[in-house]
């Protein structure tokens, strides 16, 4: 079981700032995350993308400002809990709250801080109607051992890296025994070079590409065994297959969190502006998870949002201490051992 | 002022009026007027989460490449008339524009 003083869901950038606000009152912090990496959005969705309203940045790319948040909260050793998804909560005995991962692992901590921003990211699934029904008998988002699918037939979606990278490897290490790769588009948006091994490997009739092609239908007795496949101009076929993966990103879900028992309002999670705590006493919820008249999603207003929301989780873990604001100029930092 | 007609996703038609020396997009002009659309990315086509289609045939700027990728994590994408609201901007060229929300995955 991990312990520690404040848990933070969400490693992006307000968590992360959150843990050199905490640090500066000597709380320890330790961050959960679905990504395996820290830095949430920004490092997922747009690390190239430059930010401009930083202060003091007139521009800085969003993968470089998770990694100097991720400097500046190195002297205060947070822990990370990365690529497991914050399942739920209760209440421990003593009154701190424990949080177990889908994954199983125990946090324990008196105050949690939600930071999920938009949620957690999760693979973005087909719409199709009895998908749920094949989920790990056939159908999978994410190849975590490409040994799984030896000697198998594979049918892989998707025009991005991650498809064309796969398509490759289980093609050229011969892990798969057939393999298709079916696309909407004649044009990939992963890597030019990428998709030019793709199709110098279907002329060499090593793989199957499908472009301008939609799997619109899956069907199997208890394990996935067919795939219905539209093309846009010559109509409906069947594919035997073992294994469908389909690759098309990841997209933000509020997911668990929305059945802790939290105030929500379209998505977000209610807040008091005093110190952005929720309606749960020891929860609080800051950045663009919450919500609360004139709230403005940007990463700044979460930076603000982080460094009150410490002050009153202090109170709350030590209510018979009296904190005084120390200004970093005069004390500097001093990380923790 | 210009005006959008908006059909959401239960068919039911919203008139919407929008301003043209704000600067804003098609996407922002929904999320304003509180429609459904997720809008993740905050307008940089790189979630796809604001899809929608044109029924009019207000001339509109090509997709770009970008846009282009963003649609392929889409799905219900209508090669003629899908486009991502957050790509069009608002200025008089597209007063009275016609557009539907895509459904959601």
């Amino acid at each position: 079981m991990i312990q520690t003083d404040i848990l933070i869901i969400g490693a992006g950038p307000c968590g992360l700032f959150t843990v050199f606000e905490a640090g500066l009152l000597k709380l320890k912090c330790h961050l959960i995350d679905a990504l395996p990496q820290p830095g949430g959005q920004c490092s997922e969705i747009y690390p190239k993308k430059p930010i401009y309203d930083i202060p003091a940045y007139p521009e800085i790319l969003a993968g470089d400002l998770v990694e100097r948040l991720m400097a500046q909260a190195e002297p205060f050793k947070p822990g990370f809990t990365l690529g497991e998804r914050a399942q739920t909560i209760e209440k421990a005995e003593d009154g701190d709250f424990l949080v177990t991962t889908n994954k199983g692992t125990v946090h324990k901590a008196p105050v949690v801080a939600i930071a999920g921003g938009l949620g957690s990211f999760e693979p973005r699934k087909p719409p199709i109607q009895n998908l749920t029904d094949f989920e790990d008998k056939g159908i999978e988002y994410i190849i975590k051992d490409p040994e799984f699918y030896r000697g198998k037939k594979v049918v892989i979606s998707g025009g991005g890296d991650s498809a064309l990278d796969w398509a490759i490897y289980l093609t050229e290490e011969q892990v798969a025994e057939e393999v298709t790769l079916v696309h909407r588009r004649n044009g990939f948006r992963g890597h030019p070079d990428s998709a030019q091994r793709v199709i110098e490997l279907a002329e060499r009739n090593k793989l199957t590409l499908l472009t301008e092609a939609e799997v619109i239908g899956i069907s199997g007795n208890g394990q996935l065994n067919e795939l219905t496949v539209k093309h846009k101009t010559l109509g409906e076929k069947k594919i035997a297959t073992d294994h469908w993966v389909p690759l098309f990103g990841l997209t933000p879900k509020l997911g668990p969190i929305a059945d802790w028992g939290l105030d929500i309002e379209k998505n977000a999670v209610k807040v008091n502006t005093f110190d952005y705590s929720t309606n749960i006493d020891g929860i609080y919820a800051i950045g663009d998870c919450n919500t609360y008249p004139g709230k403005l999603k940007l990463i700044l207003c979460g930076f603000h949002e982080a460094t009150l929301m410490v002050q009153s989780a202090f109170k709350r873990i030590f209510p018979d201490k009296n904190l005084v604001l120390k200004y970093t100029t005069v004390n500097g930092v001093q990380g923790f051992e | 002022m210009i005006t959008i007609n908006v059909t959401d996703r239960e068919g039911a038609l919203h008139e919407l009026e929008a301003p043209t020396d704000m600067n804003m997009n098609l996407m922002e002009v929904l999320k304003a007027h509180e429609l459904p659309v997720e809008g993740t990315c905050g307008g940089m086509a790189m979630c796809a989460s604001c899809h929608c289609y044109v029924e009019s045939d207000h001339p509109l700027p090509e997709k770009s490449d970008d846009e282009e990728d963003m649609l392929d994590e889409a799905f219900f994408v209508d090669e003629a008339k899908s486009r991502l609201a957050c790509q069009i901007k608002i200025s008089e060229a597209v007063n009275g524009l016609e557009v539907s929300l895509a459904p959601v995955g």
